[in-house]
This record gives C-alpha cells, sequence and structure tokens, in this order.
C-alpha cells in the first residue's frame, strides 16, 4: 500500500501533463457562441443594395441558410470571398450576407468587384444585429437552420477545408431535420 | 543640450496626460456612485476579442459596443445581474471574469480550497502518525535504564570506550 502511495504524484503528473497537452493547439480566440440552439435575435435591417427595403428574422424561416458577417475593412474577409463565391455556385448554400460596420458605397464596390456570393445582404453599419449575435469581429459565419434556430457558429474564414470538415456537415444535417 | 532635453521630456510628460484619460469621461453620470458603478461592471467585463482585457481597458470596436450597452442599459434602470445576464447571452459566459458558481465551474472555484483541505489532511496524517509511533515505542527496561545512567555519567563498561581528547 505505502508503495503504491509513491506513485501517487507520479500518476497526478500524468494525469495533469494529458489534460494540458489536450490543450495545446486549441485555439482560445474561437468561443463557442452563446446562441447555439436559440433563435437568431429579432432584427430590422436595411437591404445592403436597396436602402428601402427592410429584412427581418423571417428572412431565415423556410430553408437552411450560412449568415456571413463581413466588413470590407476584414482583409480575412477578402482571402475567404474566393471561397463563399464558390460555395454559392458550386454547392448551392443559401449565403446570406451581413455587412458589419461598414460603409455602404465601400461594400457595394466590393461586391461589384469580386462578385456577389449573396443571396440577400444586409446592412448593418452601427454592428446591431452583430450585437446581439455576439459578433465580436469578422468574418464569421452562421449555420441557421429552417426555423431561424441558430445551430453553429465559426469564427474566422471560411475555406474549403473548413466547409467539408465543420460546416458541411451542420448543413446537411440541419436540412435533415428542417 | 541638456536643457533642450529637459524641455523635450516636459513637453512630452504634458502631452501624454490626455492619454491617462479614463473611458468613463466620455459617459455622464448622475451621481459618483454610478460612474463608480459603472466602472466596476466595466472591470468584470471581459473583452471576447482581446481575451486577456476587460472591457474597460480595451480599444477593441466591440468593447466600445458593450461598454455603450452597459451604459443604455444602466440609464434605463437595469440591475447589475440583468446587465451581465444580457451580455452573457450574446457573448457567453466567457465575458464574465467572475465565472458563475455551476457545476460546471464548481471545480475552478474550489480546487484551492480543496487542494489547502487535501494538504491539512495529508499533514494532519503524518502527525497523528509520528505521535503514534513514539508512544508504540516501549520504554526503557530497567537494565537498559541503568546502562543508560551509567553512560551519562560517564562510566559505562558495556560500550565503546570514551574517547579522550
Amino acid at each position: 500500500m505505502k508503495r503504491l502511495l509513491l506513485f501517487l504524484p507520479l500518476l497526478v503528473a500524468a494525469i495533469l501533463g494529458v489534460v494540458l497537452f489536450a490543450g495545446i493547439g486549441r485555439d482560445p480566440t474561437r468561443l463557442e457562441s452563446a446562441l447555439i440552439g436559440k433563435p437568431v435575435p429579432e432584427f430590422k435591417l436595411e437591404d445592403l443594395h436597396d436602402p428601402g427595403r427592410q429584412w427581418d428574422r423571417s428572412l431565415f424561416l423556410g430553408q437552411v441558410s450560412l449568415l456571413n458577417v463581413w466588413g470590407t475593412w476584414c482583409p480575412s474577409c477578402r482571402d475567404e470571398h474566393p471561397d463563399l463565391m464558390r460555395l454559392a455556385r458550386e454547392h448551392g448554400v443559401r449565403i446570406i450576407g451581413m455587412n458589419y460596420k461598414d460603409q455602404r458605397v465601400d461594400a457595394l464596390d466590393w461586391l461589384r468587384r469580386l462578385g456577389d456570393p449573396y443571396q440577400v445582404s444586409l446592412y448593418d453599419p452601427k454592428g446591431t444585429l452583430g450585437f446581439d449575435l455576439g459578433v465580436y469581429g469578422a468574418p464569421e459565419t452562421f449555420v441557421i437552420d429552417a426555423n431561424g434556430i441558430v445551430r453553429y457558429r465559426h469564427v474566422g474564414e471560411i475555406n474549403e477545408k473548413v466547409w467539408q470538415d465543420i460546416l458541411r456537415p451542420v448543413v446537411e444535417q440541419a436540412r435533415g431535420n428542417g | 543640450m541638456v536643457r533642450k532635453l529637459r524641455l523635450l521630456l516636459l513637453v512630452l510628460l504634458v502631452g501624454a496626460v490626455p492619454a491617462w484619460a479614463d473611458v468613463a469621461d466620455v459617459y455622464d453620470f448622475d451621481s459618483r456612485a454610478q460612474e463608480v458603478r459603472f466602472q466596476n461592471l466595466l472591470a468584470e467585463l471581459r473583452c471576447p476579442k482581446c481575451q486577456n482585457q476587460n472591457i474597460a481597458d480595451s480599444h477593441a470596436p466591440i468593447s466600445q459596443d458593450m461598454r455603450d450597452e452597459v451604459y443604455r442599459m444602466m440609464k434605463a434602470g437595469a440591475s447589475d445581474e440583468e446587465i451581465v445576464d444580457a451580455l452573457v447571452a450574446r457573448f457567453g459566459e466567457f465575458v464574465r471574469y467572475k465565472p458563475k458558481l455551476d457545476s460546471r465551474t464548481f471545480l475552478l472555484w474550489f480546487t484551492p480550497a480543496i487542494a489547502v483541505f487535501g494538504g491539512l489532511l495529508v499533514v494532519a496524517g503524518v502527525v497523528i502518525r509520528s505521535r503514534h509511533r513514539d508512544r508504540s515505542e516501549p520504554p526503557l527496561s530497567p537494565e537498559e535504564r541503568a546502562r543508560a545512567e551509567r553512560i551519562l555519567a560517564g562510566a559505562d563498561s558495556g560500550g565503546p570506550a570514551p574517547r579522550e581528547d
């Protein structure tokens, strides 16, 4: 018994090692959204292209959508733009854009030059819906199911790997249930 | 030359003062108590973007938005708890510097107490055991005692001869 007790410190160190090792490589800046499993907050935002037109949360009802938060001030958004174009074109994903804390002129110019992957573009210059969604940077992308429930939030840019490994399974699952 | 340098340093020092200005300076408060309450709330909320700063210190745009929301809710008469809960509902438990006590944060709160208590148990165990050992050692027999007294008197014949210096 006493002999075994001598190994206790070793055991404790080993367990601590395993726990700490598991933490290595995890990105601490990726926070889980507080909204997962909850409905998209109520909002009223103008259309980016048509200032006279207003959207609310019924925009997300009826089919699975990606909500992509972006701004022309955000370099990673520039990086992920071609991937969004490809997602919309090749995978037929419904992407709703949310132009976040930006100027309308700049945003429209960006979409003209780089292409427009968004079926609908929301304009959120003050970041009001962004705030309610817990957005703390850009790009961020939410998977929203056909009932308007947030299923997943991805912080950072989207690329082929992120789509295949993370977003696609979530989207397919949401489609299956919706 | 030195005088010029001094002047330059003075100018720099005076010029730096506005940078000390507090974030709360841009908000109006009804009372000093309200301002203190606001400052305490900001210090307790963590910036989701910069992670190791509270929203009072952080210059991230999201911290500005959070400060505005805290101010707005405070002016609207919300309690501290309501304000913090409203931000947690959006940004998650992460924004609390003082996490709520629940099953997930139990270890976080109580590990220090558990460690101290565990340490006390170990120390107590060691002390009790050593006392027990003292007591369980048999006292000297009359012969041993007599010999010990001889040794102390410096006249022992049974053991090795006393050294002479």
